[in-house]
C-alpha cells in the first residue's frame, strides 16, 4: 500500500522518468532476451527451421526430464528449510544480544558473501570428500567403519547450499525480528504463555514477513546455483541449470534447451508465488 | 472457570471482588553497579491503586517489571497474598500488565487479544467467548471484537490492552505510564474509565507514572521515588500537603522556596528567620533540626497572599496573569527572588501591573513546610 503510494506522489510530480535509464536497461538485456528464449522454444526442430509445440510435448512427457524438475524444486525447499532451521536460532541471537555481539554476528553472517562461491564449494568438497575433515574425524571416533559417501550426495549438496545461502535467509529473518516489540512477548508470558506458546503465536507469526523474503531468496538461488550444484553434486547428480546446459552447450538442441528453461521457471515462479500466498496472512493486519 | 452467566448484573459481572496484597519487602536492584532500586519496602493493601510517582531513571518502572516477574531483583522479596512469588517465572505470577505502548498483538483481532490468556490456560473455547464479551462489555467496546489493533484509536487500543489484562483474573494489575500516549482530552477519560474499572473488580493496582496530577487524582496512595529511593509512601493528600522530604516537596505541586536559618525550636513550635528578613513562626517543632540549621522553607503559591503595610515580604510584581478562576502573579523580592503568588480570581478582577510594589505573607503557617537545606 504505502509502495503504492509513493509511486503515484513520484509520478505526480513527473519524477517518473528517474526510473527509464532502470527501465531500458530490463528492457533490454532482460526481457528481450527472455522473448528470445521463448521464441526459441517454439521450434518444432532442433535446427529451428518449423515453429510448433513438439518441444512442449517432449518436455512435458519425457519422465527423465521432470524427474530433474523434481529433484531441483526439492533440492531448493530442503535447502530452504535448513536454511531456515539454522538461520532463525541465528537471528534469535543477535536479537538478543548485545551491540557488540549484534556486529560479530552480522560479519560471520555476511563473510561467506564476500569470498567467491567457487571458493567456498571447494571447500566442502575439501570437508565432505572421503578423506575430508568430517570422514576422518567419524573414523578416529569410531563412530563409523569405513568413509562415508558425503560429496556427489543428494544430502551432502543440500548442506554445501544451504551454508552458501545462509546469508540470504538470515539477514531478512534479523531485520524481521529486529522490528518485533520486546513487549509483546513479555504481554504474552504475563498472561500466561510459556516460552513455546508465546514462540508459536506472537514471535513466528510476527517474522513471518522475514521469513517469507528469506524463503523466496534462498530458494531461487538454491535451484539456480549452477556451480555449487556442479560441483559438490558432481556427476552422478543432475539438476535443471546443468540439464539446460547440457542441451544447450553439448547437444546443441536450442529449442528443447529453451523449452525446459521455461519450464523450469514457470515451476520456480510457482513455488515463489506459494511463497507469498502465506504473505497474504500478514496483509491483513498490517496493510493500513 | 466459574460460572459467569448467572452472576447478579447490577454488580460487576466480570469479577468475584478478590484483590490480593502486595509486599515489596526491602527491594535492592543493581544493573552491573549502577542500582536501580535501593532497598524499597511497600505494603499496599489488597483493592488499593498505588502509584509509583518519580522522574525517569528513579527506577519505577525496574521496581514494576520486578513485580511482573521480567526482571528478578537483585535482593529482597515480593509478596502477593502473604506467598513470596520470587521463583515463579512471569507466566505462572498471575500478574496483569498494561504496557504504554499497550503491545497489542497487531495479527490477532480484538477478541483474540482478550481471548490469549484464557487460551494459554486452557479455558475452553465456549468460556472463553462468554468472557470475551464480558470484557468487551466492561471496556464498552463490544462493536470491535473483529477489529485489528491497528484500526483502533489509541484510547481504544489501551481500554483492549485492560480488557486482555483483566480478562485472565490477575492477582494484580501493573500499569506502565498508562496515559503517556493519549493527548490530553482523552486522558481524563481513561483516568477515569481505569478508575472505575479498578474500583469495580476491587484488584489490586499498581500504576508508574511521572505525571503528578494523575498521581494525585488516581491514587489510594503514592511512592514517591527517586534515585532508586522510597522518599514517602502516602495518601495523595499527605504527599501534598505534608511532604516529608524537599525532593517530594519540589516534584510534587508548585512551590516557592525559600532559604532561612532555624532560629529556635520547642514542643510545639519553631522560629525561622528567612535570607529576606522575614521571621516565621510556625506552629510545630522542627524535627531532627538543631538551632542554626540552614533550612529551606516552602510556600505553595496558592498559600501566599497579598498583605498590608508592614507586614510579610515585600517586593515588586514582575507578572501577572489571569488563568480563569485563579490570577497568577510573580513577585520579586528586594534580593531578586521570584515568587509566585496565586488567589481566587473574582469576576472582572484585573492582574497587578508590572512594578507595583506589594507585601506577602503566607496564609496559613501551617500548611508551610520546613527542609534542611541541601548540601552544596
Amino acid at each position: 500500500m504505502a509502495s503504492g503510494r509513493t509511486t503515484t506522489g513520484a509520478s505526480e510530480r513527473g519524477e517518473g522518468f528517474l526510473a527509464l535509464p532502470l527501465m531500458l536497461f530490463y528492457l533490454l538485456f532482460f526481457i528481450a532476451p527472455l522473448l528470445l528464449l521463448f521464441a526459441v522454444s517454439l521450434h518444432a526442430d532442433k535446427d529451428m527451421a518449423a515453429w510448433g509445440l513438439a518441444q512442449y510435448a517432449k518436455a512435458l512427457s519425457d519422465g527423465f526430464g521432470l524427474g530433474v524438475l523434481f529433484d531441483t524444486l526439492r533440492l531448493g525447499v530442503e535447502t530452504t528449510l535448513l536454511c531456515l532451521l539454522l538461520g532463525f536460532p541465528l537471528a534469535w541471537l543477535h536479537r538478543n544480544a548485545g551491540p557488540r555481539w549484534q556486529g560479530v554476528i552480522i560479519l560471520v553472517t555476511v563473510l561467506p558473501l564476500l569470498t567467491s562461491v567457487i571458493v567456498r564449494t571447494f571447500a566442502w568438497i575439501v570437508i565432505l570428500g572421503r578423506q575430508g575433515i568430517v570422514n576422518t574425524l567419524l573414523l578416529e571416533l569410531g563412530l563409523t567403519e569405513t568413509p562415508l559417501r558425503l560429496l556427489y550426495t543428494h544430502g551432502g549438496l543440500v548442506i554445501a547450499l544451504a551454508q552458501v545461502q545462509l546469508p540470504l535467509m538470515v539477514l531478512p529473518l534479523i531485520d524481521a525480528l529486529q522490528k518485533l516489540d520486546p513487549n509483546l512477548e513479555s504481554a504474552s508470558a504475563a498472561l500466561g504463555a510459556g516460552r513455546w506458546r508465546s514462540f508459536f503465536r506472537i514471535v513466528l507469526p510476527l517474522s513471518l514477513p522475514g521469513i517469507i523474503a528469506g524463503s523466496v531468496l534462498t530458494f531461487s538461488a538454491a535451484v539456480t546455483a549452477f556451480i555449487t550444484q556442479s560441483l559438490v553434486g558432481g556427476g552422478q547428480q543432475l539438476y535443471m541449470p546443468m540439464y539446460i546446459y547440457q542441451q544447450a552447450l553439448t547437444l546443441q538442441n536450442w529449442p528443447f534447451a529453451a523449452t525446459i528453461s521455461v519450464i523450469f521457471m514457470v515451476a520456480v515462479l510457482f513455488c515463489i508465488a506459494l511463497f507469498n500466498l502465506l504473505g497474504r496472512y500478514t496483509r491483513r493486519y498490517s496493510a493500513m | 472457570m466459574p460460572d459467569m452467566a448467572v452472576q447478579d448484573s447490577d454488580t460487576s459481572p466480570a469479577f468475584q471482588k478478590a484483590g490480593q496484597s502486595l509486599t515489596l519487602d526491602a527491594i535492592t536492584h543493581r544493573f552491573g553497579s549502577a542500582t536501580a532500586v535501593d532497598d524499597v519496602t511497600l505494603d499496599i493493601r489488597a483493592g488499593e491503586l498505588v502509584s509509583l510517582l518519580g522522574p525517569s531513571g528513579c527506577g519505577k518502572t525496574t521496581l514494576l517489571r520486578i513485580v511482573a516477574g521480567f526482571i528478578n531483583q537483585t535482593m529482597g522479596r515480593v509478596i502477593v497474598g502473604g506467598t513470596p512469588i520470587d521463583d515463579l517465572p512471569p507466566n505462572r505470577r498471575s500478574v496483569g500488565i498494561v504496557f504504554q505502548n499497550y503491545a497489542l498483538f497487531p495479527h490477532l483481532t480484538v477478541a483474540d487479544n482478550i481471548a490469549y490468556g484464557l487460551a494459554a490456560r486452557g479455558t475452553d473455547r465456549a468460556a472463553q467467548r462468554v468472557r470475551v464479551e464480558e470484557m468487551l462489555a466492561l471496556v464498552q467496546m463490544q462493536l470491535f471484537a473483529d477489529r485489528y489493533p491497528r484500526q483502533l484509536s489509541g484510547g481504544q487500543q489501551q481500554r483492549i490492552a485492560l480488557a486482555r489484562a483483566l480478562a485472565v483474573q490477575p492477582r494484580i494489575l501493573l500499569l506502565d505510564e498508562p496515559f503517556a500516549a493519549l493527548d490530553k482530552n482523552l486522558r481524563l477519560d481513561m483516568q477515569i474509565e481505569i478508575k472505575r474499572i479498578q474500583k469495580m473488580s476491587g484488584i489490586t493496582a499498581v500504576m508508574v507514572t511521572h505525571d503528578q496530577e494523575e498521581a494525585l487524582s488516581m491514587s489510594d496512595r503514592i511512592a514517591v521515588l527517586s534515585q532508586g529511593r522510597l522518599e514517602q509512601f502516602g495518601t495523595p493528600s499527605q504527599i501534598y500537603d505534608r511532604p516529608e522530604t524537599l525532593f517530594v516537596n519540589t516534584f510534587v505541586g508548585t512551590s516557592n522556596l525559600l532559604p532561612g536559618h532555624l532560629e529556635s525550636s520547642d514542643a510545639t513550635s519553631c522560629a525561622v528567620r528567612l535570607d529576606d528578613g522575614l521571621r516565621l513562626v510556625l506552629p510545630r517543632p522542627a524535627e531532627k533540626m538543631a538551632a542554626g540549621t540552614a533550612v529551606v522553607v516552602s510556600v505553595r503559591p496558592d498559600n501566599l497572599a497579598f498583605v498590608e503595610d508592614g507586614e510579610g515580604l515585600a517586593g515588586k510584581v514582575e507578572l501577572g496573569m489571569p488563568l480563569g478562576t485563579t490570577i497568577v502573579h510573580e513577585i520579586v523580592t528586594a534580593s531578586g527572588r521570584a515568587l509566585k503568588v496565586s488567589s481566587a480570581r473574582s469576576a472582572g478582577a484585573q492582574p497587578f501591573t508590572s512594578g507595583t510594589p506589594v507585601r506577602v505573607a503566607p496564609v496559613s503557617l501551617d500548611a508551610v513546610q520546613i527542609f534542611p537545606a541541601p548540601k552544596q
